[in-house]
């Protein structure tokens, strides 16, 4: 168990460090970032002051290691475009995020596992089509798209929630329903197989021999098997729900990180582009390690691999 | 069960078939030209509502420019996206797959640790970047959405080589006397082919929503083409007085993704390649 920790976490600092390494040279894609920063009428001079001023005049290598190092120890310098330390920013913003994601899996996983089960419980009826059909709406849906037609709907022609903005609970209704779409198909159909496969083995026979009553049988012993690898992937999905926050978050004028990517990105403001880049994926290295290692705490066949 | 498989299967195919010859046909059946403006005619209902213009069926956008045209110009644009970034992110992603799940080993454990980092990197935003700093053009957003959308295909690929690497008649070719090259390429390769089109129906309908994302969010295909995210984006300003301008556009996106998938999820029970989801 140790050795399948040590290499497990080996694994996640190395994926961290190339992505460190990604979302350096990816602000380099532009050519010179002094030119890109002074402007399309900045002067050779001014330029030249600025290239001077954000260390640009030093030889790329020695740019990367002294951006690495402060990030590796969560200094992301100074925004260009709000004037202010960028971990700064991110701290005030990651509680919006962070509320919007765990509202998004909390609706998926509300959604998802009941109506897994119904199909795994009701396997090649018209219910299970149903639901699969359901999925397969949830996966074709644009988030965009389904998050303005809410905002009709539930904000303007019912007049329940709000539009945009960040004051209160209801704020996150409507982007949290939007956000937990991206997550319901795949939870849904994890669910249904993994009941499906419960369902048919020796312990819920022996349960049935039993006697005990269905709903035992289901909630007791065949959902507790099949909520495993439910639960470590809605880690993962999760992960991935917080990337894809910066649609809704644009949206719906949630002010998290993801809108504040969006604004970091359309206003080259590159130190906090890279701070959010790396910000997204260490949260989903830190995501997948902790599902791993949970599973294998759980299942001690997975440690072999 | 199977008549409702095959009603999928026939939905999807008839979708992408239509949407398809609506990409390859656009300038024969548009009835107007997609960029002509016409300030007086700005915003004019599609042909269910009251004061529609019979000229123009689908209505016509803030700028007076023909809804219809627009949306089949936008269907070659969706095709074009999907088609590309698939070929683009299987060429990557298969490559990547079969050296991993053919060499094993310390090959594989690299294959493995370059699809990690890829997972890690969030797509959206890191699109996004790119386009805007390459600058934004159908070539940078095609490229973009190729060169980050190919794990599933060395998932896929990866798993099936490893399947069929210890299959009877890849035996039998290595004591033949096959070269790797002819092995891999006559004896694996066509063997996982059948999921690995059903990996590229679920890529495709992924391409083309990201496509729809980004240019939603300014930073995809540049107006005044009529990517039918754009259209959704240039028409939110106008939705709360007249709906329409983003259910019509939206709804084609909706229906053509939908279709993709279907026909993917008729092509996966077809070829029994029940390890991609």
């Amino acid at each position: 168990m140790l050795s399948f920790l040590f290499r497990r976490t080996a694994l996640a600092v190395l994926v961290a460090v190339t992505v460190l390494t990604f979302a350096f040279v990816l602000t380099r894609l532009a050519g010179d970032l002094a030119i890109v920063i002074a402007g399309p009428e900045a002067r050779a001079e001014d330029v030249e002051a600025i290239r001077r001023a954000y260390g640009l005049d030093r030889p790329v290598v020695i740019q990367f290691f002294d951006w690495a190092w402060r990030a590796a120890t969560g200094d992301f310098g100074e925004s260009f475009f709000f004037r202010e330390r960028v971990s700064t920013l991110i701290w005030q913003r990651l509680p919006v995020t962070l509320t919007l994601g765990v509202v998004g899996i909390g609706i998926a996983l509300v959604v998802a596992i009941p109506l897994g089960i119904i199909a795994a419980l009701r396997e090649n009826t018209w219910i299970d089509r149903a639901v699969g059909l359901v999925a397969m709406v949830g996966q074709a849906l644009p988030s965009f798209w389904l998050a303005l037609l809410l905002m009709l709907f539930f904000g303007l022609q019912l007049g329940w929630l709000p539009i945009s903005g960040t004051g209160s609970w209801e704020h996150y209704v409507m982007p949290g329903i939007v956000l937990s779409f991206s997550a319901i198909p795949a939870l849904m159909r994890l669910t249904r197989a993994g009941m499906i496969d419960a369902m048919s083995s020796d312990y819920i026979r022996t349960a049935r021999a039993k006697g005990l009553s269905r709903s035992s049988i289901v909630l007791k012993h065949a959902l507790r098997n099949a909520a495993m690898p439910v639960v470590s992937i809605s880690a993962v999905q999760l992960g991935f729900m917080l990337g894809g926050s910066i649609v809704i978050e644009t949206v719906f004028a949630l002010h998290g990180i993801g809108f504040l990517a969006w604004e970091s990105i359309s206003k080259n403001d590159f130190p906090t582009v890279q701070a959010v880049v790396l910000l997204f994926a260490v949260i989903y290295i830190v995501l997948t390690l902790i599902a791993d290692v949970a599973n294998a705490v759980l299942d001690p066949r997975l440690r072999a691999s | 069960m199977r008549v409702l498989r095959n009603a999928g299967l026939a939905f999807g195919a008839l979708v992408v078939g239509s949407v398809l010859f609506c990409a390859v046909f656009a300038e024969l059946l548009m009835p107007h030209d997609p960029f002509a403006q016409d300030l007086t005619r700005r915003l004019l209902p599609p042909f269910w509502m009251e004061g529609h213009d019979p000229a123009h069926l689908l209505g016509t956008d803030q700028l007076g420019r023909d809804y219809l045209s627009r949306l089949i110009l936008g269907a070659r644009i969706s095709m074009l996206i999907g088609v590309t970034a698939v070929i683009v992110s299987g060429l990557i992603g298969i490559t990547i797959g079969v050296i991993g799940g053919f060499f094993g080993g310390r090959v594989d454990d690299v294959v493995m640790f370059i699809i990690t980092t890829r997972l890690a990197i969030p797509l959206i935003l890191v699109a996004l970047a790119v386009v805007s700093l390459v600058g934004s053009s159908l070539t940078v957003v095609v490229l973009t959405l190729g060169l980050l959308l190919w794990d599933r295909f060395a998932v896929v690929a990866r798993t099936t080589t490893m399947q069929v690497r210890t299959l009877d008649y890849v035996s039998a070719a290595w004591a033949a006397g096959c070269s790797r090259a002819w092995i891999l390429g006559r004896e694996v390769l066509p063997n996982i082919l059948s999921p690995l089109a059903v990996v590229a129906t679920l890529e495709m309908a992924l391409a083309i929503l990201l496509e729809a994302v980004l240019s939603f969010l300014g930073l995809g295909v540049p107006p005044p083409l009529p990517s039918w995210g754009l259209m959704i984006s240039e028409g939110k300003e106008y939705m709360f007085f007249d709906p329409w301008v983003i259910f019509v556009p939206g709804i084609t996106l909706f229906v053509l993704v939908m279709g993709i998938n279907l026909l993917g999820d008729g092509l996966r029970d077809m070829v029994g390649a029940s390890q991609v989801r």
